[in-house]
């Protein structure tokens, strides 16, 4: 009856052998790796190109890598040493970015799991280190959404001016109050007239009357729900790409950007200790500017020649073509109110749409206007530095705001400007409301720490358990030791972000685990003092226990939950591994240890004793 | 080997005012002193910058308050951290302070003093509004414990079980925090963690006992109440002690070898794990009884025909 099933044995055979695959890659250490990727939204990486330009690169540079691996977005090479690694930086550099003042690609050293192949082929990869392991930076940033809605009702208030004007609805007065805006009117059929008026413009707008000082007719605007709900999504999607663009610069190989809650951003920079660096990368403002191009005959020869005109600017186009661009500014992004991707609607080719706010439109229906049949350029300025994203020939002059950017452009290339322009410049102002830097000598030593407490005290509990239960106690430290395995395969498979509360929950499980395996050896021996048999009392003890131990659990897992859903930070990296563990820790108390009971003891036929120790029995 | 050789149940409940006592009082205490000296909150709950640095000799504390305090931090808090070597510095966030700056002028102002500029071991900087959710947040998941624990404990057992339960483990809460409060012991988001952790880990304490007693109350037909609330407890008490035994000597592990940060930690785990054996096996079994618990609560009522009243 201490018997599992064939299939019972080889599914918990095949699950522990599984854990013992994905914990292996952890064994195997990191080595030193350089990576590249795309350092511009506008160019994406070929993996297979850019892994045979890093193969020829080193291999003519007489350097040996150990492998070249490439994922969707970065191709990684591995080397034995840091000098190694630290040289071919340099030539894959000079590979990738022949112009270090316009860096295209991110080249940046990393470290890699050294474990075989045949293991990154199964995805088996080591635990991912929280930044309080291996070091860097943590920020929690605050999106000013108030600031964003505010922005938005001050150029709302633009749109509505030239609104009535060109509806020759006459008003006295717009004004932005706070959260709304009042428009004031002579009298109440002028209000009327206007209503009706913004109710075909827009529907993002609620309207109300007013009577406001004096008895004058006011008519009170304020944004819909659904207007803020989009107005604060598009200012958060809008920083975080532009967060992404700016990190690139820093060279971080494995950056996080992530949104949290309704209007917060938590960037990670793993191994960047230049804190002041990273700070100044995140607050910097790029603007996006309207120019026209200097199409003087000659001028563009002549500065070709080093004799750039007066008031005029050399740029390198995209492509490579050079382009002269006046200094005067025609627009600048804060009038962009939006861009987006799509399609010509004569030609269907791919087009990018972008949206002026109204003060904006008025210029550039002025601009282009006056000059049609020429070119206009549209710069990202970032760091004082100016890049020509397109440059267009105007066809006809362009009213209304919507302006369309099309012409030899590839649907991935529209979608990238239209994100190269949204990204330009920040949605709204972001502030810094949590830091942590942790150095790398603290984070190797954390691990360490971690790591010792946890076998010793994994010592400790074997000791006993083995001086107490004998070969019992042998097959709970082997379910422990199960446990373990599986728990950090688990969070090897899942990538789940390991901390140093995070090791104290792994120490802590284990403490916490061992009580299943206490509670079936206590009543087995108490089974026994009522006197059972062997095999009786083993079968009794299991049952019996299970529902002491299910109990138990769930309490457990009760308050692990609560602090997985309510954790931050520390908290939620202590919580999912304790969450985890609890779970691992049901399989290996209960199957592991009862399938090596029944290896032991089901197959004899008869059990005269059985190893759990000594059992008292009361004389009388 | 074997501890316990008890030949008979150990008359638990006879005490079982006297214990009760002897919580009540320590409970007192403890919400004595958060009363009057409150809690040792860390960055996280207060707000503010905290910087760790290491210098490769052991430095003068004076010097780099000096040069704080001519850096425009005179309220710069400096001590060791761990060893001589190590120094810790705390600032408060302030109004009209450029906040998230602070750790490079603290950095700048230290290179400034005699002995060389030290290494930068950490930094955290929480400003005033996130500290306030952590702490909103941390009640929020105490709450979310207590009220799912009850629930289950509701569903699986009685609701007497799961009143005494949790009275007496959200006692153990409150006589942990009343140590961190008496020795002003740093409460950090991680000794949070431990504090809900100990309480899950507590009541499973008490599910254990409770198991026994519905057993024993389902198949001992001869015992009154504290009987059979002393034949449960006596049956667990080995496992209770081995088990709590075996997570202390991982707890007591993590306090040698885990260092500072792990400190705290366990010891929130080191008090509540044996105020958690006490309160669940000694408080809450008395309050099963004085709730009223009894053997026909266990036992299916017998379906007895309705008859119609004339």
């Amino acid at each position: 009856m201490n018997r599992y099933p064939l299939w019972k044995n080889l599914m918990i055979g095949i699950v522990l052998l599984i854990g013992l695959l994905y914990t292996l890659p952890n064994f195997y250490g990191e080595v030193p790796a350089v990576q590249v990727s795309s350092g511009k939204a506008t160019l994406k990486l070929d993996a297979s190109s850019a892994t045979a330009r890093i193969d020829k690169a080193l291999a003519a540079a007489g350097i040996r890598q150990t492998g070249i691996f490439a994922d969707p977005n970065s191709v990684r090479a591995r080397f034995e040493t840091t000098d190694e690694q630290l040289q071919a930086k340099d030539v894959i550099e000079r590979e990738f970015n022949p112009d270090p003042a316009d860096p295209d690609y991110v080249v940046a050293l990393n470290l890699l799991s050294a474990s075989p192949n045949w293991l990154n082929r199964i995805n088996a990869l080591p635990m991912y280190l929280g930044l309080d392991l291996r070091g860097g930076v943590h920020f929690l940033l605050q999106v000013d959404m108030p600031g964003a809605i505010t922005k938005r009702l001050d150029s709302t208030a633009a749109d509505l001016r030239t609104l009535l004007r060109d509806q020759g609805v006459r008003h006295s007065g717009i004004e932005r109050e706070g959260r709304s805006i009042a428009v004031r009117f002579r009298d109440a059929e002028l209000r009327d007239e206007a209503r009706a008026a913004i109710g075909r413009f827009t529907a993002d707008l609620l309207l109300a009357d007013r009577d406001g000082a004096d008895g004058i007719p006011e008519l009170v605007a304020t944004l819909t729900q659904q207007a803020e709900k989009t107005i604060q999504e598009f200012a958060l999607k809008q920083n975080i790409t532009t967060l992404h663009n700016r990190i690139n610069e820093l060279g971080v190989a494995e950056p996080v950007i992530q949104q949290q809650g309704a209007d917060r951003i938590v960037v990670q920079l793993p191994g960047v200790q230049d804190v002041a660096k990273a700070k100044d990368i995140l607050g910097r403002t790029a603007t996006l500017e309207v120019r026209m191009v200097d199409e003087t005959p000659g001028a563009l020869e002549a500065a070709l020649n080093g004799q750039v005109p007066f008031g005029s600017e050399l740029y390198t186009e995209r492509g490579g073509r050079e382009l002269l661009v006046r200094k005067q500014v025609v627009l600048t992004g804060d009038r962009l109110t939006d861009a987006q991707p799509g399609f010509d609607g004569q030609t269907q080719e791919p087009a990018v749409h972008l949206t002026l706010d109204a003060a904006g439109a008025r210029i550039f229906r002025d601009v282009t206007r006056e000059n049609v049949g020429k070119r206009m350029a549209i710069l990202l300025i970032e760091k004082g530095k100016g890049e020509v994203i397109t440059a267009p020939v105007i066809r006809t002059e362009i009213g209304g705001g919507r302006v369309q950017i099309s012409g030899q452009m590839t649907t991935q290339e529209a979608t990238d400007v239209a994100l190269l322009l949204r990204a330009g410049s920040l949605a709204a102002p972001m502030e810094i409301i949590e830091e942590r830097t942790v150095g790398p000598s603290l984070g190797a030593e954390n691990i360490e720490k971690g790591f010792d407490s946890t076998l010793w005290g994994f010592a400790a509990i074997a000791a006993f358990m083995i001086m107490y239960y004998l070969l019992f106690g042998v097959v709970s430290v082997v379910a422990l030791a199960a446990n373990l395995l599986l728990l950090v395969a688990l969070l090897s498979m899942l990538q789940a972000t390991l901390t140093l509360p995070g090791i104290a929950a792994i120490a802590l499980t284990l403490g916490m685990a061992i009580d299943a395996n206490v509670l079936i050896n206590e009543r087995i021996r108490e089974e026994l003092r009522n006197g059972a048999s062997p095999q009786a009392a083993i079968t009794a003890g299991y049952e019996r226990a299970f529902d002491t131990i299910l109990d138990s659990n769930i309490t457990t897992l009760i308050a692990g939950i609560a602090l997985l859903v309510f954790g931050s930070g520390p908290v939620r990296g202590f919580a999912v591994v304790h969450c985890l563990g609890i779970l691992t820790s049901m399989f290996s108390a209960i199957l592991v240890s009862r399938m090596l009971v029944n290896l032991i003891y089901g197959r004899r036929r008869k059990v005269e004793k059985l190893s759990i120790g000594q059992v008292w029995k009361p004389s009388n | 080997m074997e501890f316990f050789r008890i030949k008979n149940d150990i008359p638990f409940m006879r005490h079982a005012l006297v214990f009760n006592v002897i919580s009540l009082l320590t409970f007192a205490l403890a919400v004595l002193f958060l009363a009057t000296r409150g809690l040792n909150l860390s960055v996280e709950f207060t707000g503010g910058t905290l910087v760790e640095v290491h210098y490769s000799e052991a430095p003068q504390l004076e010097p780099i308050r000096q040069s704080l305090s001519a850096a425009a931090y005179p309220d710069a808090q400096v001590q060791n951290f761990g060893s001589a070597r190590d120094v810790l510095i705390r600032l408060p966030n302030r109004d009209g302070l450029e906040s998230s700056r602070v750790s490079e002028k603290v950095m700048g102002a230290l290179s400034t003093v005699d002995g060389g500029a030290p290494e930068l071991r950490r930094v955290e900087f929480v400003g005033p509004q996130v500290g306030k959710e952590l702490a909103a947040d941390g009640a929020m998941a105490l709450l979310l414990v207590v009220v799912g624990i009850m629930i289950y404990l509701a569903l699986r057992f009685e609701w007497r079980f799961s009143v005494a339960a949790i009275v007496a483990n959200l006692h153990d809460v409150v006589i942990i925090l009343g140590f961190f409060a008496f020795f002003q012991w740093e409460f950090s988001l991680a000794v949070l963690a431990a504090v809900l952790a100990v309480l899950g880990y507590s009541v499973n304490e008490s599910v254990v006992v409770f198991d026994r007693v519905r057993e024993t109350f389902k198949k001992k037909r001869g015992m009154d109440t504290p009987q059979v609330l002393n034949h449960a407890i006596t049956r667990t008490i080995s496992r209770t002690v081995i088990t709590h035994g075996s997570t202390q000597m991982m707890v007591l592990s993590m306090l040698l070898f885990g260092g500072e940060t792990l400190y705290y930690f366990s010891l929130a785990l080191t008090v509540g794990i044996l105020f958690g054996i006490y309160s669940s096996v000694l408080v809450a079994s008395p309050l099963v009884m004085w709730l009223g618990v009894s053997r026909e609560q266990f036992i299916k009522p017998k379906q007895e025909k309705q008859e119609a009243v004339v």
